[in-house]
C-alpha cells in the first residue's frame, strides 16, 4: 500500500480535479498533473524497481531525460511517467522490473 | 596496462594487426603455444565490426557451396563450450553461451523449402552426418509459442547458439593482459617492410614494431596490408543494421536468426545486407524493414520499445568464405578475415593459431586461399 | 497558428523545441515571412524555464518571481506567428537531408525542412554520490517543474544540496511559498570564490544580473533557511521502507546527519547533447562548465551547414541569452534562403548582440564559481554512474585498467548507457572518470557514440512505417 502523501499542493488559479488509481487506489489529481506527479501525490514507493537488480526507483528529473519514472500505465509497461498527462480513469501501476510481452494490450488492427 | 604508441621500437614474437574478436581469439591460441604477443590496434575509434556483431553461434545454413567452411563451423561450434569455460574460468567473465539450438523462421513455405533443400545438400556433401530438421509452425510453436501466425515454419539445428559478442571481446582482451600480452592501441598501421629477420610495422602515429610473423587480422584494413606482403585480400563492407529493444522478462529460449534475447534480457533485431560502401549508419527505410518483419514473427514485440540501432560493416570476401593463407613471398605472414568472428572464434582460438604457431603448412586450409577468387 | 497535414510540405525552417530559443526564433520567422513548424515533445510550451507558462496554475505569483511570467509575451509572439505548432511530438532521427522523422501518440511521420534549429535546451548535470538513486532523491529542476506545472510542492523534513543559481532560486521560491526547508547544503568549493574574482569584471557588465544574484542571497539568508556552506561530500540513506531516510554530510572534516524525505540536488546545468551527437556535429569541451558544446559560428551554424543550434543547448547561457540566440541564428536563416539581404540582417543583428553581450559576458564568472566540485564530476568506486545498469564508477575503473580506451568500448564491455536514458544522465561522468584514470584529456576520450533513434519508439510504430 502507498504510503501517506509527501506532497502539498499551493493554491491555484483554477482547479480541475480528477481521479486516478494508483495501485488499484483512487487518488485525486489535477487535470494537467502528469502520472509521474500522480505517483508522487500518492506516495508510490517505489514508483519503479530496475530490471539489473530490482532496486527501488522514482522519478528523478520530471523533463523527460532520466527515465526513472517509468509505470505501468493503463496497462501498457515501461512509459516515462512524466511525459504522460493524466485522464480520469487512468490506472497506475509501478513498473516491477522489466516488461513482460505477454501482458502487453494488443492493439487493434 | 596499455600502452599508447611512443617513439621508438618494440619486439615480439608475433604481431597482430587488429584487436578484434578475430585478431583476440588468434593471440590467445598463440599464447596458448608459448608465443610472445603484441596486439596493435586502433582503440576507440576503429570500425570495429566485432562491435556489431549479432552474436550468433551459427551452424545451419553454412557453408551451403563449400562443405570445408561447414565442416570447420561445426568444429568451432564444438569447440565453444570450452573456450568459454576457460574465459569463465581465467576471467570471471561468463560471456553467455547458450547451445541449445536455433531456429531459422521462414514466413513463406517458399522460403522453407527452399532453406530446407539448401540444408539437405550440405547434408549430402556431409555425407549424411548433418543435424537439422524442417519444422512446421505447430512444432515451432513447440519451442517458441510467441511467434506469429504467419510463420510457415522453421529449420532447427541443434548445434546452433548465441553469446554476448561484447563480453566475448571483454573476456578475450581481460585474458590476454592477464597472460603477459601487449595491446598497443597506437592506431592505424600503415606499411609492413619484410627483411630476413622477419617485419618492420610503422603506425601512421609513428610507433614501430620488429617481429618475427605478422598476423593480419585488420578486418577491412586488411585490404591495404595484404598486398604488402604479397598476399590478396579482396574486401568489401557490406552494412547490416541492428535494432535493440528493452530488456524484456526472459521469452525466447532459442536464438531464431533475425530475433535473440540477450543474456541481459533486451531483444535484439536484425538485420539487412546492404551495400553501402563504408558508410555504418542507420536508416529509417531499412530499421522500418527490420522491425516490420519483427514483428510478423513475434506480435507481442509491438509494445517493446526501441532503444537503439545500429549498423556494422562485414567484412566480406567475394564469396563470403574466409581467407586463411601465409605469404609465400613473405614467409612468416598470415592473413586471415571473415565475417562469422564470434562462430568462428572457437576455431581460432583452437586450430587455427595452432596452425600459425606451427608454421607448417596445411593442405586442409588451402580452399581458404585468396587465389580461389581470380580462378 | 495551425497544425495541418506537415507530410507534403517543405518547411523553410523547423525548430526543434519551444523553449525561449525557440519561441523567439518561430516569431522572429514568423516576421520574416519563413514558412516555419515549431516541434515540441512537451503537450505545452515554454521549455523548462517557462514550463507551462500559459496555464500558470499558480495563485500566487510572487513564489515564481517575475522573470517567469515573462515567458507570456515570447508565447504571445510565437502563437501571433504563422508557425505550424507541433506539440507532444517527439523527434527521434534526422535524416541526411534534414528529414525529421517525428512520433506523435504512437504514430510516425515524416516533416522536411530546408533548415534545422536546434533548440533543444539543457538537462541537470548528474549528480552522482552515495544513495542519489534513492526515492526521495530528486533535482531542483524537477521540484521547479513540479511548482510550475502542477503547483505541487516537496513536503518536510526537506534538504537541499548543491551548488548553482539554480539551487538558490528553487530555495527562495520554495521558501516564499512557505515551504519549511531543513537545510540548504552549498558544495561550492570555497576556492570557487577567488578563482570567480578574476572574472568579475565581466560580472560586472550584467550588473542586472549579478543585483539579482545578490538580492536571491539575501533573501535567502533573510528566510531562515540555514545555509551551510563548504559541504565537501553527500551521502543518501534509506530507512526501512526503501525511501530516502537520511542525508548526511561532511564539511571541515566533520560529519553531519538530517533526516529527510526530500532531498533536491543539483550542480548545475549541462546542454542537451542527444540530438547535436546523433548527427555527428562536432563538439568540444567547455572546460570551465565541464561539458560538451556543439561547435557553432556567430549566427549559430554547426559544422554541418544547413543546421543551426542555439539556447542552453549550445552552451549554457540562460534563458535571455537563448532568445537573443534563437533570433539572430533566424535572421542567419533567412539570409541564406534569399529572403533577407545581408546589409538588413546586420542591421537587424545589432540590438540583438547588444542585448546578448551581458548575458556572455557574466558567463566565465558563473562557471567558474559554480563549477562542481571534484567528487561530483568524478566519483568514489562504490557510486553508481549508470543509474539504468547500475554500474559504479569503480567498475568503469576496472575496464579501463583492463583495456578500456574510451566511452564506446566501456558502453560495449560494462552495459553502461545502454539503458533507456541512452546515456543522457551517465555520459559526461563515464568520460570524466575514464579520462581521470588514463590519463587522458576528456577531448581525447570522447563520448559515447550516440545513434537514433533518440528517444525510445515502440517497434510496432517503427513497422509501421514500412506498411
Amino acid at each position: 500500500m502507498p504510503n501517506a502523501s509527501h506532497f502539498k499542493r499551493l493554491p491555484m488559479r483554477v482547479g480541475e480535479p480528477v481521479t486516478v488509481f494508483v495501485e488499484g487506489r483512487a487518488i485525486e489529481v489535477e487535470s494537467y498533473d502528469t502520472a509521474a506527479a500522480a505517483v508522487l501525490i500518492a506516495g508510490l514507493v517505489p514508483s519503479r524497481t530496475t530490471p539489473t537488480s530490482g532496486s527501488a526507483r522514482a522519478p528523478y528529473c520530471l523533463m523527460g531525460v532520466c527515465f526513472e519514472c517509468l509505470l505501468d500505465i493503463d496497462g501498457v509497461a515501461n512509459q516515462q511517467g512524466c511525459m504522460v498527462k493524466v485522464r480520469d480513469g487512468m490506472q497506475i501501476h509501478r513498473q516491477v522490473g522489466a516488461r513482460d510481452i505477454h501482458e502487453s494490450p494488443q492493439e487493434t488492427a | 596496462m596499455t600502452k599508447t604508441a611512443t617513439q621508438g621500437s618494440r619486439s615480439a614474437d608475433v604481431c597482430l594487426i587488429g584487436g578484434g574478436l578475430v585478431g583476440m581469439a588468434i593471440a590467445l591460441g598463440l599464447q596458448r603455444n608459448g608465443l610472445r604477443i603484441t596486439v596493435i590496434d586502433e582503440g576507440d575509434v576503429a570500425l570495429r565490426a566485432s562491435r556489431g556483431n549479432f552474436g550468433l553461434i551459427w551452424v545451419q545454413g553454412k557453408g551451403d557451396t563449400l562443405p570445408e567452411y561447414a565442416e570447420i563451423t561445426r568444429l568451432s561450434a564444438r569447440l565453444w563450450p570450452s573456450l568459454a569455460a576457460s574465459l569463465k574460468h581465467s576471467t570471471g567473465v561468463d560471456v553467455q553461451l547458450q547451445q541449445r539450438g536455433g531456429l531459422y523462421l521462414c514466413l513463406t513455405e517458399q522460403e522453407l523449402d527452399a532453406r530446407a533443400r539448401m540444408l539437405e545438400k550440405i547434408r549430402a556433401a556431409a555425407g549424411g552426418d548433418y543435424p537439422y530438421e524442417k519444422l512446421d509452425l505447430k512444432q515451432v510453436r513447440e519451442k517458441i509459442p510467441e511467434v506469429g501466425d504467419t510463420v510457415a515454419g522453421a529449420t532447427w539445428c541443434p548445434e546452433d547458439g548465441h553469446v554476448n559478442p561484447l563480453l566475448l571481446l571483454r573476456a578475450m582482451m581481460e585474458r590476454f593482459n592477464a597472460q603477459g600480452g601487449v595491446m598497443d592501441n597506437a592506431g592505424c598501421v600503415e606499411t609492413i617492410e619484410h627483411h630476413s629477420g622477419g617485419f618492420r610495422l610503422r603506425a601512421r602515429s609513428g610507433g614501430i614494431w620488429d617481429c618475427a610473423r605478422i598476423v593480419l587480422c585488420a578486418g577491412l584494413g586488411n585490404r591495404e596490408l595484404a598486398p604488402q606482403v604479397g598476399l590478396s585480400a579482396p574486401l568489401s563492407p557490406n552494412r547490416g543494421q541492428v535494432l535493440v529493444g528493452e530488456r524484456v522478462r526472459p521469452f525466447l529460449n532459442y536464438p531464431t536468426g533475425y530475433v535473440r534475447q540477450t543474456g541481459e534480457g533486451s531483444v535484439q533485431i536484425g538485420d539487412s545486407k546492404e551495400d553501402v560502401g563504408f558508410d555504418s549508419g542507420t536508416t529509417t527505410e531499412v530499421m522500418a524493414k527490420i522491425a516490420h518483419r519483427a514483428v510478423k514473427l513475434f506480435p507481442l514485440l509491438r509494445d517493446v520499445k526501441l532503444v537503439r540501432a545500429w549498423g556494422a560493416l562485414r567484412v566480406m570476401t567475394p564469396d563470403g568464405y574466409p581467407i586463411y593463407q601465409t605469404s609465400t613471398t613473405c614467409p612468416g605472414a598470415y592473413l586471415v578475415t571473415c565475417h562469422s568472428g564470434v562462430t568462428l572464434a572457437a576455431f581460432h582460438e583452437g586450430p587455427l593459431a595452432d596452425w600459425i604457431s606451427s608454421d607448417r603448412h596445411d593442405p586442409s586450409l588451402e580452399v581458404f586461399h585468396a587465389e580461389r577468387f581470380t580462378l | 497558428m495551425s497544425s495541418r497535414n506537415t507530410t507534403d510540405v517543405c518547411y523553410d525552417l523547423a525548430i526543434i523545441g519551444a523553449g525561449p530559443a525557440g519561441m523567439a526564433a518561430a516569431a522572429e520567422a514568423g516576421q520574416l515571412g519563413l514558412a516555419t513548424v515549431l516541434i515540441d515533445e512537451q503537450e505545452e510550451a515554454g521549455g523548462q524555464i517557462y514550463r507551462a507558462i500559459e496555464r500558470a496554475p499558480l495563485a500566487d505569483e510572487g513564489i515564481l518571481g517575475s522573470d517567469y511570467y515573462k515567458g507570456r509575451s515570447l508565447l504571445k509572439a510565437m502563437q501571433a506567428s504563422h508557425t505550424d505548432y507541433l506539440p507532444g511530438t517527439t523527434v527521434w532521427d534526422v535524416e541526411d537531408d534534414l528529414t525529421l522523422n517525428v512520433s506523435h501518440h504512437g504514430r510516425s511521420r515524416q516533416v522536411r525542412a530546408r533548415r534545422l534549429l536546434i533548440a533543444t535546451g539543457a538537462q541537470e548535470r548528474p549528480v552522482p554520490f552515495t544513495g542519489w538513486t534513492l526515492p526521495g532523491v530528486m533535482t531542483c529542476g524537477a521540484a521547479q517543474v513540479l511548482l510550475k506545472n502542477s503547483a505541487l510542492v516537496p513536503s518536510a523534513p526537506l534538504v537541499l544540496a548543491g551548488s548553482g543559481p539554480l539551487m538558490l532560486l528553487v530555495a527562495s521560491q520554495l521558501s516564499y511559498a512557505g515551504v519549511p526547508i531543513k537545510a540548504l547544503l552549498d558544495t561550492t568549493p570555497r576556492e570557487n570564490y577567488f578563482r570567480a574574482a578574476r572574472y568579475s569584471p565581466g560580472a560586472l557588465r550584467n550588473l542586472k544580473l549579478l543585483l539579482k544574484g545578490v538580492g536571491l542571497l539575501r533573501t535567502l539568508k533573510r528566510s531562515g533557511v540555514p545555509h551551510i556552506t563548504g559541504v565537501e561530500s553527500l551521502r543518501a540513506e534509506s530507512g526501512k521502507d526503501d525511501h530516502l531516510d537520511k542525508v548526511y554530510y561532511r564539511r571541515k572534516g566533520a560529519d553531519h546527519e538530517l533526516d529527510c524525505r526530500s532531498l533536491l540536488v543539483h550542480q548545475g546545468v549541462v546542454p542537451n547533447v542527444q540530438l547535436t551527437r546523433a548527427l555527428e556535429l562536432k563538439h568540444r569541451w567547455n572546460e570551465q562548465q565541464q561539458c560538451w558544446n556543439p561547435h557553432a559560428d556567430v549566427w549559430g551554424e554547426t559544422s554541418r551547414a544547413g543546421i543551426f543550434v542555439a539556447g542552453d543547448s549550445s552552451g549554457i547561457a540562460g534563458a535571455q541569452a537563448a532568445e537573443e540566440a534563437g533570433r539572430l541564428s533566424v535572421l542567419q536563416i533567412a539570409k541564406q534562403l534569399g529572403q533577407l539581404e545581408e546589409d538588413t540582417r546586420n542591421k537587424r543583428a545589432v540590438p540583438i548582440r547588444r542585448r546578448l553581450g551581458p548575458h556572455q559576458a557574466i558567463r566565465p564568472f558563473l562557471d567558474v564559481l559554480y563549477q562542481p566540485a571534484r567528487p561530483f564530476l568524478i566519483p568514489e568506486d562504490d557510486t553508481i554512474v549508470c543509474r539504468c545498469e547500475e554500474i559504479t564508477a569503480g567498475e568503469l575503473r576496472s575496464i579501463a585498467d583492463a583495456g578500456c580506451q574510451g566511452p564506446n568500448q566501456a558502453k560495449a564491455f560494462s552495459r553502461a548507457g545502454m539503458g533507456p536514458c541512452q546515456g543522457r544522465l551517465c555520459g559526461l561522468t563515464v568520460s570524466q572518470v575514464l579520462a581521470e584514470r588514463n590519463n587522458q584529456s576528456i577531448d581525447a576520450v570522447g563520448y559515447y557514440h550516440i545513434r537514433p533513434p533518440i528517444k525510445p519508439l515502440t517497434i510496432g510504430e517503427l513497422a509501421d512505417i514500412a506498411n
